[in-house]
């Protein structure tokens, strides 16, 4: 790939997981990249890197996105939370502990990005029946095909309103 | 990816003159765009972020309609009250489209220029037309399982992916355009055009012209609608054919019907002539393959995709059966009534 000059790199703040991060970066730099390249974040996953299968899903500002779609430099300001940040450090967020209570993953690579899908969901609240959770979490692949139990925890957790 | 210089846009007069030099191009949620990028599909010398604009409201407007927000994000369209009441066939077609992460930060002015997801058009190493003029359509020949079957051209026969923009079509709406020369309102109708010998140009928005709004006019299709979108898979996937259709009924007759169709063509089917003979009519289904025949009249297949004129036709009587029975297709519950 040509590259005539060295990259202009831009100054941005960003917080993740609760830690502010000011540096320089490429603008063409994504949230992804930048999670597991730049800070080494690594649970949350590149599995297309198109915005085709959810496993780099996170929260932005509490909402949920697609990370490898994301350019850093467009979200100065932002507090991103991946799935190391959502609960207190040696505990489970009730997502986590559902996901785990009825064996909603096999591999789990598609689960950090599943159990973060489902914790926008849950905030956004336009998901009551099990279709609506079906819909709503298409954006998250899983290959292998654990959809039956991932619905299952994400509908055990709306019933207990639990989540935050 | 390439690099590329970045810039933040202060205001619109701002991002209009830097929008309007060489190479560089507008980037709100970049759900598009980063992917093309990714794909080495275009090759922007400079992003220019729009999203500093104050362009995020959905507002009402004094003659009762509604402005989007050209920065408004597909969610917060699909999930505005009003749009639920008064226009929810766009609701509809929005939730229908791309995934909850990816409407969460796609805006409607992207959405509305988003481009062609033809195969070959990603494809940097083979011909394509739109990605480069005159170098020749790999389509034509090759696999055309997406590709349109009505107002294609020998130069190409891509179709415009959106869910969303057919169901602006048959909402009448206007696109509000701001250049270096200017303010325009352009007719939903005229914004998309047909590839015709120069398929590079997806739309009529000229190099620098910003999208503010679309402006949707003061009527209401509350009950008479539909979004019906047939696809390989039930959600997620783009539509091989979708159809739009909202009417006035009045004491069991339709009043007025419109109908349009997506992932057929360059830009949202509809044909207003054809749509006269469903005018002053009671529903039946032999009224709507009338219809149907008309709307998809001079179709044409190219190999793979010579089912979608077929798929179209039932399409369109399927779906003027759920708008003149009120009963419009569920996005979550996707058996089709
Ligand atoms: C996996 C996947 C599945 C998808 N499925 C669907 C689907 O089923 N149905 C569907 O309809 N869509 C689908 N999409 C497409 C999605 O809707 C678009 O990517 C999105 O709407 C683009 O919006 P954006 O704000 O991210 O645009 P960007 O990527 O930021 O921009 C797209 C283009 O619009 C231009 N632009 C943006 N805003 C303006 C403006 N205000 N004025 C002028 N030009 C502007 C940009 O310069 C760029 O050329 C899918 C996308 C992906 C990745
Ligand atoms: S159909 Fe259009 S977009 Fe696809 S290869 Fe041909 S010219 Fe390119
Ligand atoms: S890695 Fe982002 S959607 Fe697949
Ligand atoms: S658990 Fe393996 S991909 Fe989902």
């Amino acid at each position: 790939m040509p590259e005539t000059e060295s990259p202009e790199l831009i100054p941005i703040d960003i917080t993740v997981n609760g830690v502010l991060h000011s540096l320089e970066i490429e603008s063409r730099l994504t949230l992804l990249d930048f999670l597991r390249e730049k800070l080494q974040v690594c649970g949350t996953k590149k599995g297309c890197d198109h915005g085709q299968c959810g496993a780099c899903t996170v929260l932005l500002n509490g909402t949920r996105i697609n990370s490898c779609l994301a350019f850093v430099v467009l979200h100065p300001g932002a507090s991103v939370t991946t799935i190391e940040g959502l609960a207190e450090p040696g505990k489970l967020h009730p997502l986590q502990q559902a996901f785990y209570d009825l064996d909603a993953y096999q591999c789990g690579y598609c689960t950090p990005g599943q159990i973060c899908s489902a914790t926008g969901l849950i905030n956004e609240g336009h998901a009551r029946t099990r279709a609506e959770v079906r819909e709503l979490m298409s954006g998250n692949l899983c290959r292998c095909g654990a959809y039956p139990n991932i619905t299952s925890a994400i509908l055990q957790v709306l019933a207990e309103g639990e989540a935050q | 990816m390439r690099p590329f210089a970045f810039s933040r846009a202060t205001d619109v007069a701002d991002a209009v003159q830097q929008g309007s030099l060489a190479g560089c191009s507008f980037v709100a949620g970049a759900t598009n765009l980063a992917d093309l990028m990714k794909y080495d599909v275009t090759r922007p010398a400079r992003l220019i972020d729009i999203n500093p604009l104050t362009l995020r409201g959905i507002e009402e407007l004094q003659s009762g309609g509604l402005r989007l927000g050209a920065l408004a994000t597909n969610a917060q369209t699909a999930y505005h009250a009003r749009v639920q009441k008064q226009y929810p066939i766009l609701a509809s077609a929005i939730l229908s489209g791309a995934s909850a992460q990816l409407r969460n930060v796609a805006t409607n002015g992207g959405n509305l220029n988003q481009r062609t997801r033809c195969y070959y058009f990603y494809n940097s190493a083979l011909p394509c037309n739109k990605r480069e003029p005159a170098s020749g359509c790999s389509a034509v020949g090759g696999v055309t399982r997406v590709h349109g079957i009505l107002g294609t051209s020998s130069a190409c026969i891509a179709t415009h992916p959106s869910d969303m923009c057919v169901a602006l079509a048959v909402l009448n709406a206007s696109v509000r355009v701001t250049g270096n020369f200017g303010d325009r309102v352009i007719p939903i109708a005229e914004y998309h055009r047909l590839p015709g010998d120069t398929p590079w140009l997806d739309n009529t928005l000229q190099h620098g012209e910003l999208v503010t709004a679309i402006d949707l006019p003061n009527e209401s299709f509350a009950t008479n609608y539909t979004y019906l979108k047939l696809r390989d898979r039930q959600s997620y996937a783009f539509a091989l054919v979708s159809i739009a259709v909202v009417m006035h009924m009045e004491d069991g007759v339709i009043r007025e019907a419109r109908v349009a169709l997506g992932g057929v063509a360059h830009k949202p089917w509809r044909r207003t002539e054809a749509e006269q003979t469903l005018k002053g009519q009671q529903p039946s289904t032999q009224l709507f393959e009338t219809f149907a025949e008309e709307l998809v009249a001079g179709a044409v297949g190219y190999g793979d995709n010579d089912f979608k004129i077929e798929l179209a036709r039932r399409g369109i009587v399927r779906a003027c059966h759920q708008a003149a029975e009120g009963t419009p297709q569920s996005q979550s519950d996707k058996d089709i009534a």
